[in-house]
């Protein structure tokens, strides 16, 4: 194959500007994002006081559009709490299952059941998120009904131990890959002081690990707090008119991503895309904080090795 | 290596027992989800199932399954060239310079970001901008399949970047003392090498594409739909969304369809997780 000089060039130069252009596209997703959900931000604070949005203890932001209706109140807070809570649920779930299962594999288990178990385990992140909502609502809920009869059929709890389920495989396929990378050397000074092996793990291996163990738990509240449909299936299915803040996990209770996506899926004026894009932007910005907390935490961990 | 003998004290015992647990736990969870869901659906499982419409009796899921069909290869054409050209930029052709440093850090960054957003997203662009919605309802399946690449496009980076990595340094090296290009280099002597580990990553991508709900709701993706999608622009329906809608009607019957449904979705799931495995298989042995 002949290729002279000059064509070759221009060809490369080609290819490669194709290719900074894929890269380049992340960049317009970013700001394709940002310029959505800021404009209607700004928009949105031209009508409502920022102190009403973050310090009002309640969320009714269409009843407005009724007669005789009262003010709409667009206090971000109960919606805010209600995600927490449920993702807290969830962390309470899949850290201490998480943790224990990296421990068994990365101190325990023998290298062949490990190549079993932890792709077996990843089997559980692959699940649709809308399968758990199913799992939650038809399964989970009535089950723990017959030990609590005041569990209302819609609630947090549910949610959120499914959810608690679903980000298992993160805590733990980070928390092992942490915890596998302590250095041998460590483990058998500890049991050369005469430490039983649960003794090492608690006071050397674990806490030389606690960098790569706070990033596995951090990614997995990001993820916890992004979720959708188990919320909106087991949770939160029906549009509340008005949202209080709530610490009952007995209850139904709205969360961030359900209101966005329910709302979005019904018929949206312009109020109402506004005010979705407003609560978009809130959860962008807290998953964005959270994603750029464990980023640190990684640059951190990466200068001491 | 053969550690020497600890003391073992009933707590080490009670210690290794509970972190047993600690992983046989969510795989119980995992087994009885889909050992309940297949015995709540079970009746349903014939061929009329997947060949009727939803509004026939018995319900069936034709319109949802051609829909998902539809979707996901719209999507793996527009997501994985994409992926794997910013894949191929990064890992080959970026210096260290601010501009290569950024683009990496935003698809970390945009890997994290819920779904619901990708589907606003889609929404403000694919819809109201560029008009790419259906004249009377809301969703087509090119806005769909529109966000879904967007959504999937980080995973795709970032799992593609992993392989490409895995190819030695001292390869191209060679490559280039023989006098090739950049891109020659790139096209005969890392791709083959790193096409399995890149296309078996697409392929979890695009299942991951096939299970999502929430970006297409967000869209506003009809959910009760009696007619195949038959162009572009079309209105459809998708697996994940058919289900949703069962889910939705209090009553019995519809409960039994939605676990039906989701016995399908995850056997369609477990398929296309199987052929990713085999290519990658096959695709070794070849290189080999």
């Amino acid at each position: 194959m002949q290729i002279t000089g000059k064509a070759r060039s221009a060809s490369e130069t080609f290819i490669e500007g194709f290719l900074t252009c894929c890269g380049a596209l992340s960049i317009f997703v970013t700001l394709g994002i940002l310029w959505t959900l800021g404009s209607e931000t700004i928009s949105f604070f031209e009508t409502v006081s920022p102190t009403a949005f973050f310090f009002d203890a309640t969320w009714s932001p269409f009843v407005g559009e009724f007669l005789n209706a009262p003010d709409p109140q667009y206090g971000i807070r109960p919606l805010i709490l209600g995600t927490f809570l449920i993702s807290g649920i969830a962390l309470l779930v899949a850290v201490p299952i998480g943790l224990g299962a990296a421990i068994y594999l990365s101190e325990y288990a023998q290298p062949k059941t490990r190549h079993v178990l932890k792709p077996a385990l990843e089997i559980l992140a692959g699940i649709p998120t809308i399968v758990f909502g199913f799992f939650a609502l038809i399964i989970l809920t009535p089950l723990i009904q017959t030990i609590l009869p005041n569990l209302a059929n819609y609630n947090a709890l549910s949610a959120g131990i499914v959810m608690g389920f679903m980000i298992v495989p993160m805590v733990c396929s980070l928390s092992e890959d942490a915890l596998f990378s302590v250095p041998q050397t460590l483990r058998e000074a500890g049991y050369g002081l005469g430490a039983s092996k649960v003794s090492t793990i608690c006071r050397v291996v674990i806490p030389t690990a606690s960098s790569g163990i706070a990033v596995s738990i951090l990614l997995a509240f990001g993820r916890a707090i992004g979720e959708t449909m188990i919320v909106w299936i087991a949770a939160a299915p029906f549009a509340p008119e008005r949202v209080t803040v709530s610490w009952n996990p007995l209850d139904s209770m709205e969360s961030m991503t359900a209101f966005i996506a329910r709302t979005s899926s019904g018929d949206i004026s312009p109020e109402r895309y506004t005010t979705l894009c407003v609560v978009a932007a809130t959860l962008f910005f807290l998953t964005f904080m959270i994603n750029w907390l464990s980023q640190r935490l990684i640059v951190r961990i990466g200068r001491t090795r | 290596m053969k550690s020497v003998s600890l003391r073992k004290t009933w707590v080490d015992t009670a210690f290794r027992n509970l972190c047993l647990c600690a992983v046989l736990l969510p795989l119980f969870v995992l087994c009885s989800l889909v050992v309940l869901t297949g015995l709540e659906g079970r009746s349903l499982l014939q061929l009329d199932f997947v060949m009727n419409y939803p509004h026939e009796i018995p319900a069936g899921i034709l319109p949802a399954m051609v829909g998902s069909l539809w979707l996901v290869i719209l999507t793996a054409i527009l997501s994985v060239p994409l992926g794997f050209g910013a894949a191929i930029y990064l890992e080959e052709y970026a210096d260290n310079s601010w501009r290569s440093r950024l683009i990496a850090a935003n698809i970390a960054n945009l890997a994290a970001v819920p779904s619901v957003i990708y589907g606003l997203l889609g929404l403000s662009i694919f819809i109201r901008i560029l008009g790419l919605g259906h004249t009377h309802q809301g969703a087509s399946l090119i806005a769909g399949a529109c966000t879904l690449s967007l959504l999937i496009m980080p995973i795709i980076v970032v799992s593609s970047r992993e392989a490409l990595r895995t190819v030695p340094i001292e390869l191209r090296e060679a490559g280039s003392g023989l006098g090739a290009t950049q891109w020659q280099i790139i096209q005969q002597v890392v791709l083959p090498l790193a096409l399995p580990g890149m296309l078996t990553g697409s392929i979890l991508a695009l299942s991951r594409a096939i299970g999502e709900a929430a970006p297409l709701l967000v869209l506003g993706a009809v959910t009760f739909i009696n007619f195949l999608p038959d162009g572009l622009d079309a209105p459809y329906s998708a697996l994940p969304i058919q289900i949703f809608d069962w889910l939705r009607r209090p009553n019995d019957a519809f409960i039994e369809q939605a676990a039906a449904a989701i016995i399908v979705l995850l056997g369609t799931m477990l398929t296309i997780n199987g052929v990713a495995v085999w290519i990658r298989y096959r695709l070794r042995s070849n290189v080999r």
